[in-house]
C-alpha cells in the first residue's frame, strides 16, 4: 500500500475504510472490502472508542522502543465499527471509554488513548 | 492410512556452536533410526524454517547435507503450527501415495545464534509491518492483550495461570533433555519479572537451541503401529487485531473437524500434547479443545488432571513453556514424546494409558490452528 496520510507517515490522524457494498469498516486498508470485496472509500475516524485489551509492555526488543519502558499497548474498538492497536494511559481498563491523541514513540508519532 | 514410524528429539537448551543444520541433522538420525530405516529409504522431506539461518529452499538444503535425494521436499511456514501442519500433509501425501517415507525434521540454534533481541525481535515480525510492528509489540504483548481479555471474560487470574507454569516445569523435571530442571512455585511465577503484563517471565516459554524430527510412513517399519486417525486445520486471521472474538477461535473449529473426520469425542482422548507457547496459550487452548470447562483449566490442572498419573497427562516432557521452544522443533518435541507415551517408552514418565491421543499446535496469535488425533492400532 502507499503512503497513507495517517500517523503511520507522522500525520495526526487514524483512517479507516467503509464498504460501498455491505458498509463493513477495515482498519488495514486494501483497495477492496476484506467481506465482500466491494469498492471502499476511506474515512477519517473520530478517535473515540472502548478499549478492548490492554497489556503493559515491560521487555522491548530495540534500543529506540527500550527507551519508553513501560507502555501500554492496548486494543480500541473505534465507535465507527473497526478495531486497532495502539499506545494508552497506563492505567487504562477494558472497558474504558477513549479518545485517542498522538505520542512520539522511537522517532514517529502513534496513536495514544486517553479516558474520555 | 499413515504411521508415525519414528521420532527423534535432542535435548533443549544451549548447544553451543550447533547450527541449525546440525541439530536437523541429529534429530534426523535419531528418527531414521528409531525407525529402523536408513537413508535411501527415505523418499519425502518436510521441514520447518531456521529464523536464525532463512533460506528459500531449506528442504533441499538439508537433503543435500544430510544425503539424501528425496522425490518430494520442500519447506512449511505456518509459524507454531508448522510442526502438526507437517504432520498432517505427510499423513496425507502419505495416505494418497505420493511418498513411502516421510521424513519430517526441524531444529534451529535459535538461542546461541542471535541475541535475545534479534529472536525477539525476528518473531515480533508475525505483526502487522505498518499498523502494529511501530508500537513496540512483541510476541508477549500480542498476548497479554488475549491473556487480558480472557482474563476479564472468564474470571481468570495471573496465579490461575501461574498453575500451568508449574505443572509443565515439573513434567519437565522428569525429562533429562528439558531445558530447566529447577522446580517452580505459584510464588515464582508471579514474582518473575514482568514481560508484558499480564505476562510475567515464567509465564513465557524461552527460546533454546533443539531440534526434533518424525518419519511418517505407509506401513509400521516395527513393533509401533500409531496411525495418524483424523486431522484437520482452521485459519481465522493473522494480525490480532484482526482476531475474531474469544468464542470463535481456530482452535474450536479445527478440533470440531479433526473429531469429525477421526469419528472420535474428547471422551475418547487418555493423553493430551498441547501447544503451550505462553500459559495463556495453554489454558485457552485446553478451554477451546474441550479438555477443560471454561475457565476451569487452572482448577484441574492445580487437582492433578493434567498430571503424569492424572486423568489427562498433558505435555509429560514439560512443553515449550519447560523443555524448550527452539521454533518449529519446539512443538514436534510434543509428537514426539506422544509417540514415546503411545509405545510404551517414556520411562519415569509412563502414564498408564496412552493409546489415543489429541494433539494441538497454534501459530500466530491464534491465527492458525491444528488438531491431531493418533490412535495405537494392534
Amino acid at each position: 500500500m502507499s503512503e497513507r496520510a495517517d500517523w503511520t507517515s507522522a500525520r495526526e490522524a487514524i483512517l479507516y475504510q467503509s464498504c460501498c457494498s455491505c458498509g463493513a469498516a477495515q482498519y488495514f486498508p486494501r483497495a477492496f472490502c476484506a467481506v465482500c470485496g466491494g469498492d471502499v472509500t476511506e474515512n477519517r475516524a473520530s478517535g473515540e472508542g472502548r478499549v478492548y485489551a490492554t497489556t503493559l509492555v515491560c521487555r522491548a526488543a530495540t534500543a529506540e522502543t527500550r527507551a519508553h519502558l513501560p507502555y501500554n499497548i492496548v486494543l480500541v474498538d473505534a465507535v465507527e465499527g473497526f478495531r486497532m492497536m495502539a499506545h494508552g494511559e497506563k492505567d487504562l481498563a477494558i472497558g474504558d471509554e477513549v479518545v485517542a491523541r498522538f505520542e512520539p514513540l522511537a522517532g514517529r508519532i502513534v496513536p495514544y488513548f486517553v479516558r474520555r | 492410512m499413515s504411521f508415525i514410524t519414528g521420532v527423534g528429539l535432542t535435548s533443549f537448551g544451549r548447544h553451543e556452536g550447533a547450527s541449525s543444520l546440525d541439530l536437523m541433522s541429529r534429530a534426523a538420525e535419531l528418527a531414521l533410526s528409531d525407525a529402523g530405516l536408513v537413508r535411501r529409504e527415505i523418499d519425502g522431506v518436510l521441514c520447518g524454517y531456521s529464523t536464525v539461518s532463512p533460506h528459500i529452499m531449506l528442504a533441499t538444503v538439508f537433503a543435500e547435507h544430510f544425503g539424501l535425494k528425496p522425490s518430494y521436499a520442500h519447506a512449511v511456514q505456518v509459524g507454531g503450527a508448522t510442526s502438526l501442519a507437517m504432520a498432517m500433509l505427510a499423513h496425507h501425501l502419505v495416505d494418497a501415495g505420493v511418498v513411502r517415507h516421510m521424513l519430517v525434521v526441524s531444529g534451529e540454534n535459535r538461542l546461541t545464534g542471535q541475541s535475545r533481541d534479534a529472536a525477539i525481535q525476528a518473531l515480533a515480525q508475525v505483526g502487522h509491518p505498518d499498523y502494529e510492528v511501530p508500537l513496540g509489540p512483541t510476541i508477549p504483548a500480542y498476548y497479554g492483550l488475549v491473556a487480558s481479555r480472557y482474563m476479564h471474560e472468564h474470571d481468570v487470574t495471573e496465579e490461575d495461570l501461574a498453575e500451568l507454569a508449574v505443572l509443565m516445569r515439573r513434567h519437565a523435571l522428569a525429562h533429562p533433555g528439558a531445558q530447566f530442571h529447577e522446580p517452580i512455585t505459584v510464588a515464582d511465577v508471579m514474582a518473575s519479572k514482568p514481560v508484558a503484563l499480564p505476562l510475567k517471565l515464567l509465564d513465557c516459554c524461552p527460546v533454546s537451541d533443539g531440534g526434533a524430527a518424525f518419519v511418517i510412513s505407509r506401513e509400521p517399519t516395527g513393533e509401533a503401529r500409531i496411525h495418524v486417525r483424523g486431522c484437520a486445520q482452521a485459519h481465522t486471521h493473522q494480525h490480532v487485531t484482526a482476531a475474531p472474538a474469544l468464542g470463535e477461535l481456530g482452535a474450536q473449529i479445527a478440533v470440531a473437524r479433526a473429531k469429525a473426520i477421526a469419528g472420535l469425542d474428547i471422551a475418547d482422548v487418555r493423553y493430551a500434547a498441547v501447544y503451550d507457547s505462553f500459559t495463556i496459550t495453554l489454558a485457552m487452548l485446553l478451554e477451546d479443545l474441550g479438555l477443560a470447562k471454561r475457565g476451569e483449566a487452572a482448577a484441574l490442572a492445580r487437582a492433578g488432571h493434567f498430571s503424569r498419573d492424572g486423568e489427562m497427562p498433558l505435555n509429560t516432557h514439560g512443553g515449550l513453556l519447560s523443555y524448550g521452544h527452539c521454533g518449529v522443533g519446539g512443538a514436534m518435541a510434543h509428537l514426539a514424546e506422544t509417540h514415546r507415551q503411545m509405545t510404551g517408552r517414556a520411562g519415569a514418565r509412563q502414564v498408564r494409558d496412552a493409546s489415543i491421543a489429541l494433539l494441538h499446535g497454534d501459530g500466530g496469535v491464534l491465527s492458525s490452528h491444528v488438531s491431531m488425533f493418533l490412535e495405537r492400532v494392534r
